[in-house]
């Protein structure tokens, strides 16, 4: 479960002075449910993925996430989620293997434990031809893998991705978004930021539409459509973003 | 702190470091092979040029003595000079490297030693060239010696004892250690490059573990572990402390085994004996001396690397860092420069002198532990720093 309470993060820049990147963001995503945050360059998705993932603490307001709160217990939040977004590279010098064996001790879990839940996700990812080369010399598609294998590898219950698609080929896309769509399956609580409005009217049981740090509209793609009276959800989102420009 | 955490992550960066060709050509191809070798070739050519200007046959011109046939004939049978044909610009081809002395013999040389009257001989040489001050140095000795025996034939004479002019000696004799000798001259350049070598080591990793972090978009996936912030620059900082301290001691063994090698080559080029020999013991507490310093230098470079976005960033800012830790290491290496209270203030300055101390075979204790704990001192506050730089979200995501 997921549960944003007045999120709030101000960045001071010498130049530009005061940025309010997230402005009093509220909302709820619950297990077995995938919430859309949509918005474009610069509207404060990442900004607030990223203090979801108590990567960035906020500078007002909290989140409760798993059950735990991001401001007093940041490393218990990171215990229980699975973070994914093209800014989270791989080391390109460890294997595939290696690269999920370093996270899973670094989320504290027994060698046994990992070689054991390590097999599973080769298996189930068709991960094991390239299980031992180095992602240096692993392609986009196989490192999105090895990267949704790192995520997973502690069994997280909630899961945050931050534009997980950006810069991907179709394959590699399709595979995440199948990665997604079996999360929610499995009864997990996901979060998935993006731009691409397909992706979230393929994947997503709600949207919210954060615009100028704003969340600006929140309901079912149903919903959205039905208050703004328009047929797509391109045409509600230049509706709602353009709003108050 | 969890130790725990920061050794998962201090086994994760020292397997990728050890992966990484160019981690492995700063830590150990250079130390083991690039400055030994440019030491070699530095020794043996100086040494090479300094047996050149002891065994030349000197090219000397000799102004006047025309009148003086004694002096000249004596000159002309030195040996170790040549004397070649007078011309009227002597000094500008003693300048010009040609000949290495011009000699001037006053008009009536001959005449006036035997009537008593004193009189000036001049060696024009070029200051500061070896061949010409080697060249210089032996006609001295031949004056010196020529004098001696005018004087003595004058006394016996006039029936006087040859040694009347000469009641007593005195003789200069060096009573330290020949091994302390050597480490006098030489003792300083030890830490020099102990130092130089450890700072060069840290300073790859430290870049590659922060700023090459960013770059490659690795921090973020690291900071979206449960491991705190602390227990990541920890490791990270274990990681660059390990580079910093291999490498030392790799060019510690490197340098020696290479000194040891060479000497008696270096040493017969030069016709020049030399004795220097440093115990093992010494050499630990050197190295101890020097891992707070490896420390220091590790958190210092972490801090800095830290500000950068990439790795070319992150050398702008190292560069200038090397000046700050080669000029007192040059400084403490010099001959002249001693140890007390003042210079032991100085970082950096003050290990080099007391490692120079415990080289030559001191063990200033006092000293000793004043700056080991200065140094502690200085590294603590300097992990301090790194921490706090890793722990502040405007320094990790600088855009």
């Amino acid at each position: 479960m997921i549960e944003a309470r007045e999120l709030s993060k101000i960045f001071r820049d010498k130049k530009r002075g005061e940025i309010r990147a997230v402005d009093r963001v509220s909302f709820t995503c619950t297990p077995g449910e995938i919430y859309g945050l949509l918005g474009a360059n610069g509207a404060g998705k990442t900004t607030t993925l990223r203090m979801l993932a108590t990567i960035l603490s906020p500078t007002s307001g909290t989140a409760i996430v798993a059950g735990y709160d991001v401001v007093r217990e940041p490393e218990k939040v990171r215990a229980n989620i699975g973070f994914l977004s093209t800014a989270t590279a791989l080391y390109d010098r460890l294997t595939a293997f290696e690269t999920v064996e370093y996270f899973g001790q670094l989320y504290g879990l027994d060698a046994r434990i990992i070689e054991q839940r390590a097999d599973e996700l080769f298996k189930a990812l068709d991960m094991e031809d390239f299980r031992d080369r180095r992602c240096a010399k692993l392609s986009t598609g196989m490192k999105q893998k090895v990267s949704i294998a790192r995520t997973l590898i502690h069994n997280p219950s909630v899961m945050i991705f931050d534009e997980p698609t950006i810069g991907l080929d179709v394959m590699a896309a399709r595979s995440i978004i199948d990665f997604i769509r079996q999360c929610r399956n499995r009864g997990k609580t996901v979060i998935f930021s993006t731009h691409v409005m397909t992706e979230v009217e393929k994947l997503c049981d709600r949207i919210g539409i954060i615009h100028g740090g704003q969340l600006r509209a929140e309901g079912t793609l149903e919903e959205m459509r039905d208050r703004y009276r328009k047929e797509s959800l391109e045409e509600v989102f230049v509706e709602v973003s353009g709003d108050g420009q | 702190m969890n130790l725990r955490n920061s050794l998962v992550v201090y086994r994760k960066e020292l397997r990728d470091m050890l992966r990484d060709k160019r981690t492995i050509r700063s830590m150990a191809v250079m130390p083991l092979v690039a400055f030994p070798l440019l030491f070699l070739i530095i020794g043996y050519v100086g040494a090479t040029f300094s047996g050149e200007a002891k065994t030349e046959i000197a090219p000397v011109m000799i102004r006047g003595g025309g009148d003086s046939p004694k002096i000249l004939a004596a000159l002309h049978h030195l040996s170790g000079i040549r004397v070649v044909p007078y011309r009227d610009d002597a000094t500008e081809e003693v300048s010009d490297k040609k000949i290495r002395a011009v000699v001037d013999i006053p008009p009536g040389f001959d005449a006036a030693i035997g009537s008593g009257q004193p009189k000036k001989i001049s060696i024009g040489y070029f200051e500061n060239n070896d061949k010409s001050e080697e060249a210089e140095s032996k006609l001295e000795k031949f004056f010196d010696k020529y004098r001696d025996q005018v004087v003595s034939a004058e006394l016996t004479a006039r029936g006087l004892p040859p040694n009347l002019i000469d009641p007593f000696t005195v003789k200069s004799k060096n009573v330290a250690p020949p091994s302390k000798v050597g480490a006098a001259l030489f003792g300083g350049w030890i830490p020099y490059l102990i130092i130089i070598f450890s700072f060069t080591g840290a300073t790859y990793p430290a870049m590659d573990l922060t700023a090459g972090e960013k770059e490659r978009g690795t921090m973020e996936t690291i900071l979206s572990s449960p491991v705190s912030r602390t227990d990541i620059v920890m490791g990270k900082f274990l990681t660059v402390v390990t580079a910093s301290v291999v490498t030392a001691i790799l060019s510690l063994i490197s340098m020696g085994a290479s000194f040891a090698w060479a000497k008696p080559k270096l040493m017969a080029a030069a016709h020049a004996t030399f004795q220097m020999s440093i115990e093992p013991s010494t050499v630990a507490v050197v190295v101890v001396m020097l891992l707070p310093l490896a420390i220091l230098f590790a958190s210092a470079l972490l801090a800095v690397s830290l500000l950068a976005k990439s790795f070319r960033e992150a050398q702008t800012y190292v560069g200038p860092m090397s000046f700050i830790v080669i000029a007192p290491a040059i400084i403490g290496a010099f001959p002249g420069v001693e140890l007390n209270w003042k210079t032991a203030l100085v970082p950096i300055l003050n290990t080099s002198l007391v490692s120079k101390e415990i080289i030559g075979g001191s063990y200033p204790w006092l000293y000793i532990a004043a700056i080991f704990g200065m140094t502690c001192l200085y590294a603590g506050i300097a992990i301090g720093c790194a921490v706090r730089m890793f722990n502040r979200e405007d320094v990790l995501f600088r855009t």
